[in-house]
């Protein structure tokens, strides 16, 4: 099997987040990783193809970006990805971005194409079910599981209260949520060594429309200070929930 | 013109979230001079379809068909695709829940139209049509310009509220056209009686300050006495004390209860962006600098172990148990 990660370069989870004039997000200074949820998509086929190496042919690692994502998909190359790709676009809207991603896949052959359910950064949640809808190919979400046996894909889908496990025929598009993979690998020595003789192929983008554009954007207002309350008089709290705040 | 919303049911039945949608899609029906189709696929009878005209629905639709009852996203896409077109929808509405987030981007390539996700309030106009949404997890909000003539938005829930508002409707039966469905559901495996975190109006959630999860009993007591759902930090579930169902916060879900309890989490910023939108927010824990308190209304400062048992007596005596 041949198996796509699509992965976004954003900003580390522990970003404070600012903003230039309100127009566009501060990079001043910011650590960059693989998206937390397509890095666990990538984690989990790397684990796959460790138990068997026979089920799946490669992995590839693709990303919509300009040069600067470079060290992110050599991150994804050093954790185990075979290959890696970049499609050279600065992501304006999350249908460019997919379009760009389906121009590519049109013409290959994957069996598996894989995206996180969302970006940290814009949490579109968008990119997945816009390319399979390009590809015209059957596509699933809030994948929590993933495995291969003898040739055949088994998921599983997180669904109000529970999950479906799927049998599904290949190709098609899941789309990744936590719990598919516990811990995101962490590249070793000998994987950073590789990553760099590994191929990394830099694409020409595709003309593309787009659809929607940030205008503007704010941080929330401040809170209100805390009101504490003596550790010696707990039921003052849940007075105070039912008669000022009226929650209880 | 009209507004489409799919509201979705579960079992049969509507919840606040499908009633927040059609208030939701009412409002900006009402800027845009309109009506509101709200589309229900499945087996919901008449007098649960009933409901959604009291939040301003004006004409339903509806498609009991055995083919959809399992979610098959290019199914669903087609179905709720062809009655756009049918109704001439110019804004379609979903929820930013699973189905929503499976369905709408698809839709979106389909109908060539502009989506905006994780919506969080009212449009701010309507030419050009300009929504606020949540980004970098509820750490920011973005105005975003869709330009496209047909536009798709998925509404946060709890975000919007329910605004009541009695309309005369007419209801259709519909039979789209549908094709081979290609999601094969093998096996369902379903908690059953436990409240749904992201339905609950009350969450309460432990920490690594719980120590351990032999003491989760009292997490569990608190929220029954207060019929909330239970949630847990990260570190909890990447632990295995709970499992990644219970976990929110960045990667986790996020989620937006009138009351959340939290009990010995520090507060780490990833955990604070999946539960800034609760109303309240309650915290207890033995460091008075937990970046918890930052966020919190009320705070207790002081052992989770000791303060728990104290606070499940004084809510059974303020509910007389």
């Amino acid at each position: 099997m041949k198996i796509l990660v699509c992965i976004n370069n954003v900003s580390d989870t522990t970003t404070k987040i600012k903003f230039v004039d309100n127009k566009s997000f501060d990079s001043a200074g910011v650590q960059w990783i693989i998206n937390p949820w397509d890095e666990l998509a990538l984690t989990r086929v790397i684990e796959i193809k460790e138990v068997q190496p026979s089920a799946i042919e490669s992995i590839t690692v693709i990303n919509v970006g300009l040069a600067d994502a470079e060290a992110t998909i050599r991150k994804a190359l050093a954790i185990g990805a075979d290959n890696g790709i970049r499609i050279n676009y600065e992501a304006k809207d999350s249908y460019s971005v997919a379009f760009q991603l389906a121009e590519y896949i049109k013409k290959e052959n994957y069996d598996i194409i894989l995206c996180g359910i969302e970006s940290s950064d814009y949490n579109g949640a968008n990119v997945g079910g816009m390319l399979s809808e390009f590809l015209n190919l059957p596509s699933l979400s809030s994948v929590s599981y993933l495995d291969v046996k003898d040739g055949k894909v088994m998921l599983k889908r997180e669904i109000d209260g529970g999950q479906e496990s799927i049998s599904i025929q290949t190709p098609f598009v899941g789309i990744v949520q936590k719990g598919i993979a516990n811990e995101p690998k962490i590249p070793s020595m000998r994987g950073i060594m590789t990553a760099r003789t590994k191929q990394l192929q830099i694409l020409e983008a595709a003309p593309s429309e787009i659809f929607t554009e940030f205008m503007e954007f704010e941080l929330p207002k401040p809170k209100a200070a805390c009101r504490k309350i003596d550790p010696e008089n707990v039921r003052e709290l849940v007075q105070l929930l039912h008669n000022e705040a009226k929650v209880i | 013109m009209s507004v489409l919303v799919y509201t979705e049911n579960w079992d049969g039945k509507f919840k606040k979230l499908s009633f927040e949608l059609v208030s939701y899609a009412k409002e900006v029906a009402n800027k845009l001079n309109t009506s509101v189709t709200a589309l229900s696929i499945g087996n919901v009878d008449e007098s649960e379809l009933n409901k959604l005209c009291n939040y301003g629905a004006n004409k339903i639709v509806t498609i009991n068909n055995s083919k959809l009852y399992v979610v098959d996203n290019q199914a669903y896409t087609s179905v709720i695709a062809e009655v756009a077109v049918k109704e001439n929808a110019n804004v379609l509405v979903l929820a930013h829940n699973n189905t929503g987030k499976a369905i709408a981007p698809r839709l979106s390539v389909r109908l060539k139209a502009g989506l905006v996700t994780a919506v969080v309030a009212s449009p701010l106009s309507t030419e050009p049509f300009v929504v606020t949404k949540k980004v970098f997890t509820s750490k920011a909000f973005a105005k975003v310009t869709v330009k496209t003539p047909v536009k798709i938005l998925t509404l946060m829930q709890n975000a919007f509220g329910i605004c009541d508002s009695s309309e005369a409707f007419v209801t259709e039966q519909f039979e789209p056209t549908i094709n081979d469905v290609k999601t094969e559901v093998v096996e369902v495996s379903k908690v059953s009686g436990k409240i749904l975190l992201t339905d609950a109006e009350i969450v309460v959630s432990g920490g690594r300050g719980m120590k351990g999860p032999e003491n989760w009993g009292f997490i569990e007591e608190l929220a029954s006495l207060l019929g909330a759902g239970t949630a847990c930090s990260r570190p909890v579930s990447d632990e295995h004390w709970r499992t990644h169902e219970e976990h929110v916060g960045q990667t986790g879900k996020i989620i937006a209860p009138t009351l959340y309890i939290a009990c010995g989490i520090s507060g780490a910023i990833q955990h604070l962006g999946g539960i800034s939108s609760s109303k309240i927010i309650v915290a207890i824990n033995k460091d008075a600098d937990a970046p918890i308190f930052e966020a919190a209304d009320y705070g207790i400062v002081g052992d989770v172990m000791k303060i728990l048992p104290e606070m499940i007596a004084a809510v059974k005596e303020l509910k007389g148990i």
